[in-house]
């Protein structure tokens, strides 16, 4: 994957290279620099964003969100300094750096922010960035097609963790976190805690990839590796995990919190580790044990002992240094020999001395044998399992003692088989990886052997803050390599063996497993197809009844709509009502036989099959309405009326002479659907303006016209002054329509070709 | 008479209606004619009704003497009026377009930008 494009010189990736690496760098000088003042107790602090709607830009620095800073950025520096060399000479690099510098910001603002609504957009923010750098190899269709089920994935779960933000937003009366973090008795005793729990979750499981939300994660390896290094171990993933934790006094310490947790993150972490064992290709091995981890944690902040959460944060830490070392080392292994398949990489020790520590140490605490950090992870988790009760504490710690011992079996696969034995024949010879590719691993691979020696340094300052941040409470923390002669340690010797004899046996459980996966009739990443598949084909059917061309079918469902839903509501409201003052009045016979002329002359349109019939009909409506406008007092109406009446009948006529006749009687069935549909809505116009005539009317608008037509405008027509003075504007727009039209119409009948005889008579024989 | 007139515009509409669902377009276009008179008529009436009495200002005089009739409406009314023409001329042309062009004034005859769904399309 890495070297197959054209390449571009540059020292150490040009300008954007060193921006990238001190952009982190810098933070983490400043995180490190703030870290004893958080030790004592959380930092917030924050600027008005939005007032009128109540968003503050504000940060809150606590232990958690300090352990979470000092990993993305700490991380982030070796990652950015990685990319220097491996990424440095392709010729996005520098678009590349964009990406990854947004995603970190992403980040960075997600752990800090003090509001929830801030925490949404953040969250969006990495879900947008990393689909960018999943997708950065744009011109191969499975990394656009894993970039895009990324987005999909946790988009949709961010929407749905929008919802579950506004909601508890609003039973919490403020989006501030430091207050809602408060009254965490208050939102678990509302009834609208259940559906704050779901939508959270829903939000948190899509994106920490908890089964069965997990398939896009391993998809997510088409992303280049210093990407996946990042996603994996600091970033991203982890940020459903951060959400989990960060709601933890809130949210958690019920039952449905509690069960919930533990079996989504039990159920992912074993399965993940199963599907490890399956894979060849050592970064997808590494891929499935990130999920592993994604499991456990979700299953130990879950447990929600002060011992759980001390456990989870605790492999948290262990986690993010060796997954982000053992990603690194893939990379340089992958950049120097061509190949990241298992089973052909033998032997690199020789060639690689410096990669192979990095890697033995990574693996080793991945494993978690003593002295390194994840020995210590592992007691922990063992002992905060073991303290949990009733059934909680037999399935969390079934599930952790699988897990950590097919940990150590694909810390095997994954760090130490490449590594031993006769140097293997591979695509590229290998050979050592350069300093700032190295530095990383190294670095990374050494804190968790000098954390794991003495482990009161990341107790004090990273895990005791964290913890009590993730509980809401204050306890002292102090961590131990060696616990004494306990069951944890026993269950660790005894995960050794397991892992030791899985190790032995692993390409036989490999191809076991293959075998159960062709086999298997559940295949989610397939499944995730159906569903797209099955959207479009929805889409599609639905397009086909709702836009399915006919002029007809629009119209009816129009109108329709109209009469059902405001006929519907006047009904169900019971807001119909004739006003007696409305009965009193009479009519005088000239007005009614107005009417009545006008009713006869629209049905005479109907009815007719002539065109000039249907012309005069139209005639007769028009005049009725102008002799109405001149009967209530409104004269200049009437004249436009009878102008624009007379203007009508000479274009239609003038058309007419070169359009087709009716369709003759014969044709022109009586439609009782159309008649249905007609009736309903000429029903109700007619109780629109019978319910409208029968209320109070509001002439203050009338009023101020009457009284300012002269004095202000100088004029007596009052409907002259509104239209040309008052109103002048619409005016202006009414003659601009007209205008408008008037251009249409003359583009539509310039380049007309006149039918000639000859043409309609072959229209006729045809 | 309100009551009256509530009642034509109702009917009115009715008829419009049913011509602006038939398929050939001259009868819809009548349609849309005997409906821009009906909504006219809706605008009208909400201002009330009232006989001989038009918005005047006597000479001399700041403001109407008396009740006249209300001059908002009225204003609105010509301007729909005026529109409803400019929109009704347009259609005209277009229908007139569209017959010279495609030989037809059958709006379920016009599929060019939108052909009929194929039956094998949901068989894929």
């Amino acid at each position: 994957m890495a070297g197959d494009y054209p390449k571009i010189e540059r020292v150490m990736g040009g300008p954007a290279g060193w921006v990238s690496v001190l952009f982190p760098a810098v933070l983490f000088v400043f995180f490190l620099n703030v870290l004893p003042d958080v030790v004592h107790g959380p930092i917030v602090a924050g600027i008005d964003w939005v007032p009128s709607l109540g968003v503050r830009m504000s940060v809150l620095l606590d232990g958690l969100s300090m352990m979470f800073a000092l990993l993305i950025t700490g991380i982030g520096t070796a990652v950015t300094l990685y990319s220097t060399h491996y990424l440095g000479d392709h010729p996005h690099y520098p678009r590349f750096v964009c990406y990854l510098l947004m995603f970190m910001v992403g980040m960075l603002g997600l752990v800090l922010t003090n509001d929830l609504i801030a925490l949404f957009v953040f969250w969006e923010i990495t879900t947008i960035s990393s689909y960018l750098l999943i997708g950065f190899n744009a011109d191969q269709a499975s990394s656009r097609r894993s970039a895009l089920q990324a987005l999909l994935v946790t988009g949709a779960g961010g929407l749905i963790l929008l919802a579950g933000l506004i909601v508890l937003g609003s039973v919490a009366g403020s989006f501030d976190l430091s207050q809602i973090l408060t009254q965490g008795d208050e939102i678990r005793g509302h009834p609208m805690y259940g559906a704050i729990l779901i939508l959270f979750l829903a939000g948190a499981f899509t994106k920490s990839a908890q089964v069965p939300f997990h398939f896009w994660l391993p998809n997510a390896m088409a992303a280049p590796t210093p990407v996946s290094a990042y996603l994996h171990s600091a970033t991203m993933v982890k940020a459903g995990v951060f959400l989990m934790a960060r709601m933890n006094p809130v949210l958690g310490g019920t039952d449905a919190w509690f069960w919930t947790l533990i079996l989504f993150g039990g159920v992912t972490a074993v399965f993940a580790s199963v599907m490890s064992m399956r894979q060849t290709d050592i970064k997808q091995v590494l891929a499935y044990t990130t999920l592993m981890a994604l499991g456990t944690l979700t299953m130990f902040i879950g447990a929600g002992t002060h011992y759980a959460i001390l456990a989870g944060m605790l492999f948290l830490l262990v986690h993010s240094l060796y997954k982000a070392a053992l990603f690194l080392m893939i990379g340089i292994v992958d950049h120097a020999t061509g190949t990241r398949d298992a089973t052909v990489l033998r032997g690199l020790a020789k060639a690689m001395p410096l990669t192979g520590l990095a890697a033995a140490l990574a693996a080793l605490s991945m494993a978690g044998v003593p002295p390194l950090l994840g020995f210590v992870g592992k007691e922990y988790m063992y002992h905060a399992s073991m303290d949990l009760p009733g059934l909680g504490a037999i399935w969390v710690t079934l599930m952790t003692f699988a897990a950590s011992a097919l940990m150590f079996a694909a810390g095997g696969i994954v760090a130490w088989r490449p590594f031993r034995g006769e140097l293997a024949q591979t695509p590229h010879p290998a050979h050592e990886g350069s300093w700032p590719m190295l530095a990383g691993p190294l670095t990374l691979g050494a804190l968790s052997l000098i954390f794991g020696l003495f482990p009161g340094i990341p107790g004090h300052f990273l895990i005791g803050p964290a913890t009590n941040a993730v509980e809401g409470a204050v306890h002292e923390v102090d961590l131990h390599l060696w616990g004494g002669i306990n069951l944890a340690l026993l269950l660790s010797i005894v995960t050794f063996a397991v892992g030791w004899l899985l190790y032995r046996n692993h390409e036989g459980i490999r191809a076991r497993l293959a075998g159960i996966e062709t086999r298997s009739p559940v295949d989610f990443d397939a499944g995730w197809d159906h569903l797209l598949d099955g959207f479009k084909h929805f889409a599609s059917r639905l397009t086909d009844i709702v836009q399915n061309g006919s002029l007809q079918r629009y119209l009816a469902v129009t109108f329709t709509a109209y009469a059902v839903l405001v006929g519907g509501t006047y009904l169900a409201r019971g807001a119909f009502d004739v006003g007696p003052r409305l009965i009193e009045l009479g009519a005088h016979p000239v007005q009614w036989s107005v009417l009545l002329l006008m009713i006869a002359g629209s049905f005479l349109v109907v009815s007719t099959t002539s065109r000039m019939t249907a012309v005069a009909g139209l005639g007769v409506v028009s005049v009725g309405v102008a002799i109405v406008f001149i009967m209530f007092s409104a004269p200049d109406v009437a004249i436009t009326q009878l102008l624009v009446e007379v203007l009508i009948i000479v274009l239609v006529t003038l058309v007419m002479l070169r359009l087709p006749y009716l369709p003759p009687r014969s044709e022109l069935h009586f439609r009782f659907g159309h008649a249905i549909i007609a009736t309903s809505v000429g029903a109700v116009v007619t109780m629109v303006l019978i319910s409208m005539l029968s209320g109070p009317f509001d002439r203050k608008l009338t009023d101020f016209f009457e009284q300012t037509a002269y004095p202000e405008a100088h004029g007596r027509n009052i409907v002259n002054v509104i239209l040309v003075d008052f109103r002048a504007l619409d005016t202006f727009g009414e003659i601009t329509v007209v205008a408008i039209a008037a251009i249409g119409a003359l583009a539509l009948l310039r380049g007309i070709r006149t039918r000639t005889k000859t043409d309609l008579n072959a229209n006729e024989e045809a | 008479m309100e009551l009256l007139l509530a009642v034509t515009t109702g009917i009115l509409t009715a008829v419009a209606v049913y011509l602006m669902l038939s398929k050939n377009l001259l009868r819809y276009l009548w349609g849309l004619v005997l409906l821009s008179n009906a909504v006219n008529f809706v605008i009208f009436l909400g201002g009330r009704l009232t006989p001989g009495a038009p918005p005047l200002i006597d000479e001399g005089e700041y403001a109407p003497v008396g009740e006249v009739a209300n001059a908002l409406p009225q204003a609105l009314v010509l301007t729909a009026i005026v529109i409803s023409f400019g929109l009704m001329a347009f259609a005209l042309a277009l229908i007139y377009r569209t017959y010279m062009t495609i030989g037809t004034v059958t709006s379920t005859e016009m599929r060019i930008a939108e052909p009929r769904p194929r039956k094998s399309e949901s068989d894929e």
